[in-house]
């Protein structure tokens, strides 16, 4: 017998779902200094990234565009965590600090989704 | 036997997958279909017993397995009404494609610069077309579809001109499943003096095709789709266009001769096989095909046709739904719909958690999701003949749920 793998039942849990209908960092900045936008070739998705960088340091930062639970939240969490981050501290970022953040068990195909603005962050600052 | 709740549901009892994923609830049918012990006994049994490469060998077991695998080349040309010389293995419906819009352009008549698509293909019947533009300079135009989700008859009409060099339409749609009325517009297009190509992968498992009643040019389908093992197509190609055509991969198995400078071709199907096919796979083909035959197409259709009408009805339940299918009668056994503010890969997952497989995204058509406007792609249910009213009151329950738990 085959195992099935559904995802753990917490990752449509109630906050997280609260967190999907009101993300944070949503938006467009008027003062941007750097912008990527990433696509999700499985469903054609679009994230965009915008940071607003002085010093070295991302003083400000939105996101925008749509996408499933998995990807907005991971938007939010992300955009949450490097507002005042050093550039070279993201840089040395990995995805599996932002699979961290997000703390659920994914299926494979959907880890494109949780990493699709961290591959925009990535590419706004290259 | 007649094909029922009762029979389908006995049927599934066929598809080992279902004794290894008891629950499985599988609604993809249209990304590729489930295989009978009997399609996978015809592979083993071959690699058992008959295991030979084709075409070379003087001794026994090598004429064993050239039977065979000719033999399923003739199983093959007969399910479509086509001569065993006008049908290619290749390795999926992609292949079939890429090697016309490769070999297509040497043999088409001065003063046609026009490829004419519609709006509803898959990129495999796109992308190659567009590459194969690019190269020789032929312009792209594609006809539209309707707001009932059909293809607008009008619209082909004006854009297939006298420039018309190539006509490449779907079947049926794998998003819509929108059947198109495919002789009338071979017909239209042999007026023009067009050539014709068919992409049945989505038609073949659903529909009779006969080559020689739609009285088109080229058509293509893949094996996995219709119970057959993966890495296997077919390409359909009149004998005398294919007689015309330079081969695609170039190689061993395909020559007649080769000096150091120069080599000749072989004519007929093996022009185009160079090097080891998937000789089992073809067998396995043959296989699937003989499967079907059992059953008949007929009653495979007219019980699929029973579960998209129930699924229609049931599917309209669901509040806000929107639903891109033309309805039963214009449509192969798929649904493709979208619930209002949920992305359809969180409808997939959720849905994963009650066992059941759609499908979820933009199924290989981006430009149809523009059209659709489904910007995040759509999700898609698909029924083969061993699915039950079941597994879709299955599907609308959960989806039920799903719109609560987001509400």
């Amino acid at each position: 017998m085959e195992k099935h793998n559904p995802i753990p039942e917490d990752m449509y849990r109630e906050h997280i779902l609260e967190l999907y209908k009101s993300p944070s960092n949503f938006g467009t900045l008027k003062n941007k200094t750097h912008e990527k936008t990433a696509y999700n070739s499985v469903c054609g998705d679009e994230v965009t990234v915008q940071l607003l960088v002085k010093d070295n340091i991302v003083k400000d930062i939105k996101f925008s565009g749509s996408g499933c639970v998995i990807s907005m939240v991971a938007s939010s969490m992300l955009t949450d965590k490097i507002k005042g981050m050093a550039v070279d501290a993201i840089k040395n970022m990995k995805g599996e600090d932002v699979l961290g953040l997000l703390n659920m068990k994914l299926n494979l195909a959907r880890v494109k989704c949780a990493l699709l603005s961290f591959e925009a962050v990535k590419g706004a600052l290259k | 036997m007649e094909l029922n709740n009762q029979t389908a549901k006995a049927l599934k009892n066929d598809f080992p997958i279902f004794k290894h994923n008891l629950g499985l609830v599988y609604l993809d049918n249209a990304a590729t279909s489930q295989k009978p012990s009997s399609v996978i006994n015809a592979v083993k049994d071959f690699t058992e017993r008959d295991n030979a490469n084709v075409g070379r060998g003087v001794y026994s077991l090598a004429e064993r397995a050239m039977k065979k695998y000719e033999g399923a080349r003739k199983v093959i040309a007969n399910f479509i009404s086509a001569d065993s010389d006008e049908v290619i293995f290749t390795r999926n419906t992609t292949e079939s494609i890429n090697l016309l819009a490769h070999t297509l352009p040497s043999i088409l008549p001065e003063g046609k610069n026009e490829i004419l698509l519609t709006e509803m293909e898959h990129h495999s019947n796109l992308v190659p077309w567009q590459q194969m533009a690019k190269k020789h300079g032929f312009k792209l135009k594609f006809v539209k579809i309707k707001p009932d989700f059909t293809l607008d008859m009008d619209d082909l009409k004006n854009k297939l001109t006298d420039k018309t060099a190539i006509l490449a339409l779907t079947f049926a749609s794998n998003v819509l499943g929108t059947i198109n009325p495919i002789k009338e517009i071979t017909n239209l297009a042999k007026s023009k003096g067009a050539m014709t190509i068919v992409d049945a992968a989505q038609a073949i498992q659903h529909l009779p095709v006969n080559v020689k009643e739609i009285g088109c040019d080229f058509l293509a389908f893949s094996s996995h789709k219709v119970l057959g093992p993966n890495g296997i197509g077919i390409l359909y190609g009149r004998k005398e266009l294919l007689e015309k055509l330079d081969p695609f991969n170039l190689g061993g198995g395909m020559i007649e001769s080769v000096g150091f400078q120069d080599s000749s071709w072989k004519t007929g199907p093996e022009k185009f096989e160079a090097g080891t096919q998937n000789i089992a796979e073809a067998v396995g083909l043959a296989g699937a095909i003989d499967y079907i035959k059992k059953i008949g197409l007929e009653k495979i259709n007219s019980w699929e046709k029973k579960l998209t009408d129930y699924a229609l009805k049931r599917l309209k339940e669901v509040p806000g739904i929107k639903i891109y299918n033309p309805g039963t009668d214009s449509s192969v056994s798929l649904v493709s719909f979208n619930l209002p503010g949920i992305h359809p890969h969180d409808v997939a997952e959720l849905l994963n958690e009650k066992k059941i497989a759609i499908r979820a995204g933009h199924m290989c058509a981006m430009p149809l999701m523009e059209i659709l406007k489904a910007k995040s792609g759509v999700c898609r249910t698909s029924f083969s003949f061993y699915n039950t009213l079941e597994d879709i009151d299955a599907l609308v329950d959960s989806l039920k749920e799903i719109q609560k738990k987001f509400a």
